[in-house]
């Protein structure tokens, strides 16, 4: 072993490189994972897109007009269910079982940093998730209305702001949920959170029934839906993009600050 | 308590402490009141174990108050029963645990306010090797490198040097999974040292591996100590503690028991020397008047064998033989076993260490 080397190694490094070599782990485990992450968080929209836009309407039990209803709630949950996995799942094992975080949380770097890395690498995996699920879907259901160079900063903002949220949940949920109850995770938060999340049918829709049309407002699927809605099918019904936007700026604050206290709280005893 | 605080004999030592607490405490919150603590074997009320944490009207006291002073270059055991607090100490000099109170300085900086410092001079070998498994070996050490600010181009060499002298180079390539649990052991110890840290810290490095892993460790112990590192390493193995360290600190129950190295911790266990005589019959009627001889602390009979604790060993040899001989026996074989950190560490504690 070469001896101590104190020149090789700076004193004092700066936070951003420090980041930066964080996130480049995760960016190298996702490019290797990338045809197994594209099945997970794409299989199920996608399925639904087969059977609701496709097969459906051509049995006749459907107009020909719900497929492209159908395109943006489908978007947003693939982008939504790929950041909050990403995120939660590695995070469920790391502090659960694994430790595997603990060489990160050794790196010489307030561990803000190294929750922040992963939530920002959560926002990465759900824009490629959009960005693979999109021209599939407008392929089986044909053209999509508004999808125009000139919307496409909108379609992005949009899907930023919804992956941020979902990462930043998906960084609360990882912390917050042992690993033993994974499977609640799945089938009591994220299952009503698909099925109430305005991505099968409009928001709009739900004025048949008002308490529910209110109460789904707590769920932050809806506000992802909506936009996207707004974006791509914008003669769809449809909230207004100005609240879909506040709303989700408000839901990302909020997720961040409660995943980054509990993140704290299992990364230092 | 006694705190043995040896004066700084080894001038050629730098000046400022590698490692400096002051009355450091951890207390962690108490578990849900439902659960009943349960002894070792499983079941309420069974026996305590060997060093259950106090448990406090606030919670599991497990430091008490903690003042040490480690010296650059040494290599320093923290030696003490599981549950002594060896885990938490290291846990709190690792900015991994924070301190309820007191303060603890690594290469001069408080590992509270100054956390990103303490982390860029250390390097850490936890207790379970958890190493990253999504990525290979290499990969583990150049990213770990990365995150320490070293260009690519410097921690391949280093990464391929480390792999090299700690024998995996030849799984550099490999998944972490396909590594044997030694194997593993040492992967953590090249990348805790790929950054270069001024201070090493190990927890409990040689638990889980088999005789010849554990003497390779010691081995790369050694050098690594011959290189002027300083090395904080915590054990439950006397042996181990006695091979290896400068100086020790026996910890129990959270508190500081003694400090010091370790010939001078044997030196100062009580009734020191055991003198085993295997006689040719009976020890037993010999025990009386074996008791008796001048020197002779304690006697025990055990079959064939007596036993005596004295002060200094030799000088009782040729009247417990006398004795033993006016009981019509005779001496076959003679065994001496100096004074030990187990012996030291049951008069402290009153309790073996595993």
């Amino acid at each position: 072993m070469s001896q101590i080397q104190p020149t090789l190694v700076p004193i004092r490094v700066s936070a951003a490189r420090v980041f930066f070599a964080l996130f480049m782990r995760d960016v190298r485990i996702a490019r290797r994972e990338l045809p197994y992450f594209l099945v997970r968080t794409t299989m199920q929209p996608l399925l639904f897109v087969v059977v609701f836009g496709y097969l459906l309407p051509r049995m006749g039990f459907m107009g020909k007009g719900y497929g492209s209803a159908l395109l943006p709630g489908v978007l947003a949950l693939s982008l939504t269910l790929s950041s909050i996995q990403s995120v939660a799942l590695p995070m469920m094992a790391d502090f659960g079982w694994t430790r595997e975080i603990e060489d990160r949380l050794l790196a010489p770097v307030s561990i803000t940093y190294v929750a922040l890395e992963k939530v920002v690498a959560g926002v990465l995996q759900g824009v490629v998730a959009a960005l693979f699920v999109l021209p599939i879907a407008r392929l089986i259901m044909g053209p999509i209305e508004a999808l125009t160079i000139v919307n496409i900063g909108m379609v992005l903002l949009i899907t930023l702001l919804g992956a941020g949220a979902f990462s930043a949940l998906g960084l609360l949920m990882g912390t917050a949920i042992s690993p033993q109850h994974i499977g609640m995770m799945f089938s009591v938060v994220l299952a009503p959170m698909i099925f109430f999340g305005c991505a099968y049918y409009p928001w709009q829709g739900l004025s048949a029934v008002p308490v529910m049309k209110y109460a789904v407002l707590v769920n932050p699927l809806v506000y992802v839906a909506e936009g996207m809605r707004g974006v791509l099918t914008p003669s769809l019904p449809h909230m207004h993009l100005g609240i879909v936007v506040a709303a989700l700026v408000v839901i990302t604050t909020t997720f961040w600050i409660l995943g980054l206290r509990s993140f704290t709280k299992r990364a230092v005893s | 308590m006694t705190v043995a605080r040896p004066a700084i004999a080894h001038t050629f030592r730098a000046v400022i402490p590698a490692i400096q607490t002051s009355a450091l405490r951890k207390v962690y919150p108490a578990p849900p009141l439902r659960k009943k603590r349960r002894g070792p074997t499983g079941f309420p009320g069974g026996p305590p174990a060997a060093s259950l944490p106090v448990a406090g009207p606030n919670g599991i006291i497990a430091l008490e108050s903690l003042d040490l002073d480690i010296h650059e270059g040494e290599l320093f055991g923290l030696l003490g029963p599981n549950g002594a607090g060896k885990t938490t100490t290291i846990g709190i000099l690792t900015t991994r645990v924070k301190p309820t109170s007191g303060q603890a300085l690594v290469s001069g900086l408080d590992v509270v306010r100054d956390e990103v410092g303490v982390k860029q001079r250390i390097g850490v070998v936890p207790q379970r090797p958890n190493a990253d498994r999504a990525l290979n070996v290499r990969e583990n050490l150049l990213f770990h490198a990365a995150y320490f600010g070293i260009p690519r181009a410097h921690s391949a060499v280093r990464a391929g040097e480390l792999l090299e002298k700690l024998g995996i180079a030849d799984k550099a390539e490999a998944k972490v999974d396909e590594l044997s649990g030694g194997q593993q052991q040492r992967l953590m110890i090249a990348r805790a040292l790929i950054h270069e840290p001024r201070v090493l810290f190990l927890d409990e490095p040689t638990v889980g591996l088999d005789p010849q892993a554990r003497l390779g460790l010691w081995n790369i112990l050694r050098e690594l100590h011959g290189q002027g590192r300083t090395i904080v390493m915590t054990t439950h193995y006397m042996a181990e503690a006695d091979e290896l360290c400068d100086r020790l600190a026996i910890i129990d129950r959270g508190k500081l028991l003694a400090l010091d190295t370790p010939a001078a911790l044997k030196a100062r266990a009580p009734g020191g020397t055991l003198v085993e005589l295997d006689l040719d019959g009976e020890a037993q009627p010999s025990i009386d008047d074996a008791g008796k001889t001048a020197g002779v602390l304690r006697v025990e009979a055990n079959g064939n064998t007596l036993r005596a604790y004295a002060e200094r060993g030799g000088e009782v040899i040729p009247p417990l033989i006398r004795v033993v001989e006016q009981h019509g026996r005779t001496v076959r074989d003679i065994h001496l076993s100096p004074p030990s950190l187990e012996t030291l560490f049951i008069s402290l504690t009153g309790r073996k260490l595993d």
